[in-house]
């Protein structure tokens, strides 16, 4: 049986991310990971900071992180509007803990309610890419 | 007459000047470029949120989220106004302010703006209150940039502060023209581009209300910050135009002023021979 695919589109508001044919979309939703496969039942749900796994061969899985954001889920396309995204091989180790140890220090300054709210979001933010980043260097 | 020697003076100021806006004129026909490349980047987002609450809508034609509801009596409005931050860019800004100023005062009601770009702040505050405003966008703005504005105008909107928020901006159809336009941003208009009809619903997680909350705002965050992406475009072609008509027009004063700086050198000339003439006529 010759395996079926479901388009698949990872789109910030700034730009597209990613656009492929999948056989597999495991997303982390805010309940838990999800898995997609092809004619999926119409889905939609939100997602939180993590990585977003499309496997597109039987050995190939690409990467995306994501921040957050909705998934929709069609039998025949995924939409994956993300808040920010960014591809595995675009993601700089250097860059997320310079980023990390700045949400903390607005953290630790605490200015304002704002402020404070955007650092927060940050800081949970860098902290899943790390967090990811590491697993992946074990391996 | 000025003498030979000052309109040399003011020939070299003008192509010292001409040399700065010719340079100006390429910076912003490169920005011109990449900006519009950002328009077309940020145009899967758009479209995916957009189908997505068509779809939505199509699916939930029985829930009114606030977003979508229209009030009955529009107590106060509110008018979300995105120019730029700098000048030199012809009358972009001024057609721009000239369509807000005939939003707010087209009802007679109250009114309030929420600002994006120095231009509109400075101008608009003669008139109406500044709720928000966010100045200094970069050239490459990211959607983060815009959304506390934004949220002011929800936030304003959904306690009912105001009754409706429309949004002006200056459109970009091409290097030589930029229209203003506006649309109604608050209570938004569902896009009609349902891809799946008929009866059918998603399977919400977590739940229903508040995954359609989330998109709506999205939905309507997309069109401010593609309303901005627009404007960037519309700014620099402004600005390439404005400094190529200032580059010829400062050719023209140039060449003006060399027949005037030759005939005055010409003058000069002939008034110093027909001194050395009558010199010698006296001494002879």
């Amino acid at each position: 049986m010759a395996t079926s695919t479901v388009k698949v589109l990872v789109a910030t508001a700034e730009r597209e991310v990613y656009r492929g044919e999948a056989e597999m979309l495991v997303a982390p939703g805010v309940a838990g990971d999800l898995g997609i496969l092809p004619k999926h039942a119409p889905l939609l749900c939100a997602l939180t900071a993590g990585e977003l796994r499309i496997t597109v061969g039987a050995e190939e899985v690409d990467e995306v992180f994501v921040s957050g954001g909705f998934m929709e889920v069609q039998p025949d396309m995924i939409t994956v509007l993300a808040d920010s995204a960014e591809r595995a091989t675009d993601i700089d180790e250097a860059a997320a803990l310079a980023a990390e140890r700045k949400a903390e220090e607005v953290l630790a300054g605490k200015q304002d309610d704002v402020d404070y709210a955007v650092a927060e979001a940050e800081l949970s933010m860098t902290a899943a890419r790390l967090a990811w980043l590491r697993k992946k260097k074990k391996h | 007459m000025a003498s030979a020697k000052e309109i040399k003076g003011q020939i070299k100021a003008i192509q010292n000047t001409s040399k700065i806006t010719k340079a100006m004129e390429m910076v912003a026909a490169s920005k011109m470029r990449k900006a519009q490349d950002r328009v077309v980047a940020a145009r899967s987002y758009a479209e995916g949120v957009k189908q997505v609450v068509a779809n939505l809508m199509q699916a939930h034609p029985e829930y009114q989220h606030p977003f979508v509801t229209e009030r009955e009596n529009v107590k106060k409005m509110g008018a979300l106004v995105v120019t730029t931050d700098k000048g030199l860019c012809g009358g972009l800004n001024t057609n721009t302010l000239k369509k807000a100023i005939g939003i707010l005062k087209s009802q007679e009601v109250e009114t309030e703006v929420y600002t994006i770009g120095r231009r509109a702040g400075a101008f608009l505050k003669r008139f109406t209150d500044i709720a928000a405003s966010v100045e200094n966008v970069p050239d490459s703005p990211e959607i983060s940039d815009i959304l506390g504005v934004v949220g002011v105008a929800m936030e304003r909107y959904l306690s009912g502060e105001v009754d409706e928020v429309h949004l002006v901006y200056s459109e970009f159809e091409n290097t030589m023209t930029q229209t203003p336009v506006s649309i109604r941003l608050l209570p938004c208009s569902i896009p009609e581009n349902a891809t799946h009809t008929g009866y059918w619903d998603y399977l919400y997680e977590p739940d229903s209300k508040e995954v359609m909350d989330g998109l709506l705002r999205r939905y309507v965050e997309s069109l401010v910050f593609h309303s901005v992406l627009e404007n960037k475009a519309c700014e620099q072609s402004a600005r390439m135009v404005a400094m190529k008509a200032a580059t010829d027009n400062a050719k023209d004063i140039v060449k003006d002023l060399s027949i005037t700086y030759n005939k005055a050198r010409q003058a000069a000339i002939t008034q110093e021979l027909a001194e050395i003439c009558a010199g010698a006529a006296a001494a002879g």
